[in-house]
């Protein structure tokens, strides 16, 4: 027994260790860009426009003579922060409706949970169109969209582990000593849906920084100069034909995080629900 | 899902007693001389009233989350419905009428839901035309793309289903590697990626526009790609699932061939998991097809409703909000059936 749960374990840090250190590198261009690059992402240098990448400029220069990697390490703030914040919005709301669902009597439940199905099966990005055609474009818009947009798939998963938690024997036993209600919920239910919720928020994350990216590169996100990737790789598509760089190492940025996040957001799920992909 | 909610709806009509997942280890029940076709007849009429019915249900529910988000909208719901088109009396009169606007609210939404029954989607004021008229001259250009793309993606799949099936942990992992780049990867950077090698670097392809075949073979693969990469992992899972299973002993007793087996038998098992997935991938190509149209500049619904967004036209956005629940309807529903056509077993229930 001891050995068939130790081998396991060995595998899950080693397959957590390179989208891990990926992440780790990710965080530190969020929290501290001055660390990895001391060139500013927003100085012009219009002499030096469109330069291939050397030395001076790893990444190359942009149309404006702009560093290229500066504003890809700048950038993951931008296009991080909007993921983040829409992936904590639908956490919240997802995880409120959906222990509303669970508890909820049943005619209740049985509304709330027909319309998280229903809204689940529109795409994503669509909702999110949606909601900016109303509220127009910009990144509060874009957060406030994505996050909108995800809560159906999050309120499903909370309210199923509701369920799944009602009827343990610690909750039965706990309603039988008369605890009161919300005392249960706080002390017993939410503890134990926040777990499946953490390990499906990192995927939520990875969808949201891919939506988020693609509104900018859309145009409804962070305005220029502000280096958003999705912007960046927008900008970058009138100049492909002379300067590949400028457009090849954010798309880059955003499939490294991506990827990554995605890959932990699995050994995580695998190694919690005991379920691959 | 619906294949197995829809399987037990047949007995209570006196058809035959469905046979399980294993035919042969359950004692077969008698079979009535005359009942197996109407039976099997009725038991599929249910399944398509049961799944159409429901394909209302999302279809409705598409409607009124649209219509919920227009009142939702802070502000005049004239002024978002004219968004950026003119702005003159006659016009606003107009827009009054059409949307019932001085009427009591629960009027105003079912005056909504019959203009759409009768197959009207209103108007469009910013481009001073029915929304309708505008959604079918993007159709064309749309459902080549995403038909170009769906060939695509199957072939692809197939192709990687087959020649990585059986081949041991490194085709997995390659497999399942593949599968991880396309989830991943955000669509527009695989537009770009390929136009920056195809177009601009070996310009083999056009860069943009909706000129002959030839333009449409980037945005295809653009579009068949990810779909490619989900399907194959889930067609090679399965068809590795199948040729472990006892019939494909059997069969290989018999003295078929690897190859035979996997095409004549082991091939439509594993395509009942992968269509499940199509579902999926007709909401994706959707989506995706904004971005991708937008990243090869060509025309279609997608920059229909790329320029619906950013001009605040709402009334071509709830459109094509609804068109994509009409889509996805029409889609799951001839899934279902399919399914029948697959696996026979899911036909006598």
């Amino acid at each position: 027994m001891a050995q068939v749960a130790l081998r396991p374990a060995r595998t899950y840090a080693y397959r957590l260790a390179l989208p891990g250190a990926v992440l780790a590198v990710i965080a530190v261009a969020v929290a501290a860009p001055g660390l990895l690059t001391g060139t500013d992402p927003l100085a012009a240098d219009p002499l030096h426009a469109l330069e291939a990448p050397s030395g001076a400029h790893w990444f190359g220069t942009d149309h404006l003579g702009r560093d290229v990697f500066s504003r890809v390490v700048h950038g993951a703030r931008h296009s991080l922060s909007i993921g983040v914040a829409a992936t904590g919005l639908a956490a919240a709301a997802g995880v409120l409706l959906g222990l509303a669902a669970g508890l909820a009597p049943k005619w209740l439940d049985e509304v709330l949970a027909r319309s998280f199905d229903v809204l689940a099966t529109f795409p994503e990005l669509l909702l999110a169109l949606l909601v900016i055609a109303i509220t127009g474009p910009g990144t509060a818009n874009v957060i406030f969209a994505i996050g909108i947009a995800q809560i159906p798939s999050l309120a499903r998963v909370v309210r199923a582990q509701t369920f799944v938690v009602r009827r343990a024997g610690y909750v039965e036993q706990a309603v039988t000593f008369g605890l009161p209600g919300p005392a249960l919920v706080f002390r017993h239910v939410l503890p134990n849906v926040l777990g499946p919720v953490l390990v499906l928020a990192t995927i939520v994350l990875a969808q949201s920084i891919i939506a988020a990216s693609a509104l900018s590169f859309l145009g409804m996100g962070p305005q220029p100069p502000a280096p958003e990737w999705g912007a960046m790789l927008s900008e970058a598509r009138n100049y492909m034909r002379v300067a590949w760089w400028q457009a090849v190492f954010p798309a880059a940025a955003v499939a490294v995080t991506v990827v990554s996040l995605t890959a932990a957001g699995r050994v995580l799920r695998y190694r919690f629900e005991g379920r691959d992909a | 899902m619906s294949a197995i909610s829809a399987g037990g709806s047949g007995a209570a009509g006196g058809a035959p007693v469905a046979a399980g997942r294993t035919p042969p280890a359950r004692p077969a029940p008698p079979l009535p001389a005359t009942g197996g076709r109407p039976g099997r007849a009725r038991g599929l009429l249910r399944a398509v009233a049961r799944r159409i019915g429901s394909g209302i249900v999302v279809i409705w529910a598409a409607a009124t989350t649209a219509y919920l988000a227009l009142l939702a909208a802070p502000g005049d719901t004239v002024d978002i419905l004219i968004g950026d088109g003119p702005d003159t009396p006659e016009i606003r009169a107009s827009i009054i009428r059409e949307w019932g606007l001085d009427r009591p609210e629960i009027v105003q939404y079912l005056s909504y839901l019959g203009r759409l029954l009768q197959g009207d989607l209103g108007r469009s004021y910013r481009l001073q035309r029915s929304v309708g008229d505008i959604l079918a001259e993007g159709l064309g250009p749309s459902l080549r793309l995403a038909v170009a793309a769906a060939a695509t993606a199957i072939t692809l799949a197939v192709l990687i289903a087959l020649l990585t099936a059986g081949r041991g942990p490194w085709a997995r992992r390659a497999v399942s590697g593949l599968e991880l780049l396309a989830v991943s990867v955000p669509t527009f950077v695989i537009g770009i990626v390929l136009l920056s090698v195809f177009s601009f670097s070996l310009g083999w392809f056009p860069v943009s526009g909706d000129e002959g075949p030839a333009s449409l073979v980037l945005p295809a693969l653009t579009l068949a790609l990810p779909a490619a990469g989900v399907l194959g992992q889930v067609l090679r899972e399965g068809l590795e699932k199948a040729l472990e299973q006892p019939f494909a002993t059997t069969a290989r007793a018999r003295g078929l061939t690897e190859r035979a087996l996997v095409a004549r038998h082991a091939l439509r098992h594993a395509m009942l998991p992968g269509a499940t997935l199509v579902g999926w991938f007709v909401a994706q190509l959707i989506t995706q097809a904004i971005i991708t149209e937008a990243v090869f500049g060509r025309p279609g619904i997608g920059r229909v409703v790329l320029q619906a967004v950013t001009g605040g036209d709402m009334p071509v956005v709830m459109a094509v909000v609804i068109l994509s629940a009409v889509v996805f309807v029409t889609v799951s529903t001839v899934l279902d059936l399919l399914y029948r056509v697959i696996d026979p077993r899911l036909r006598s229930s």
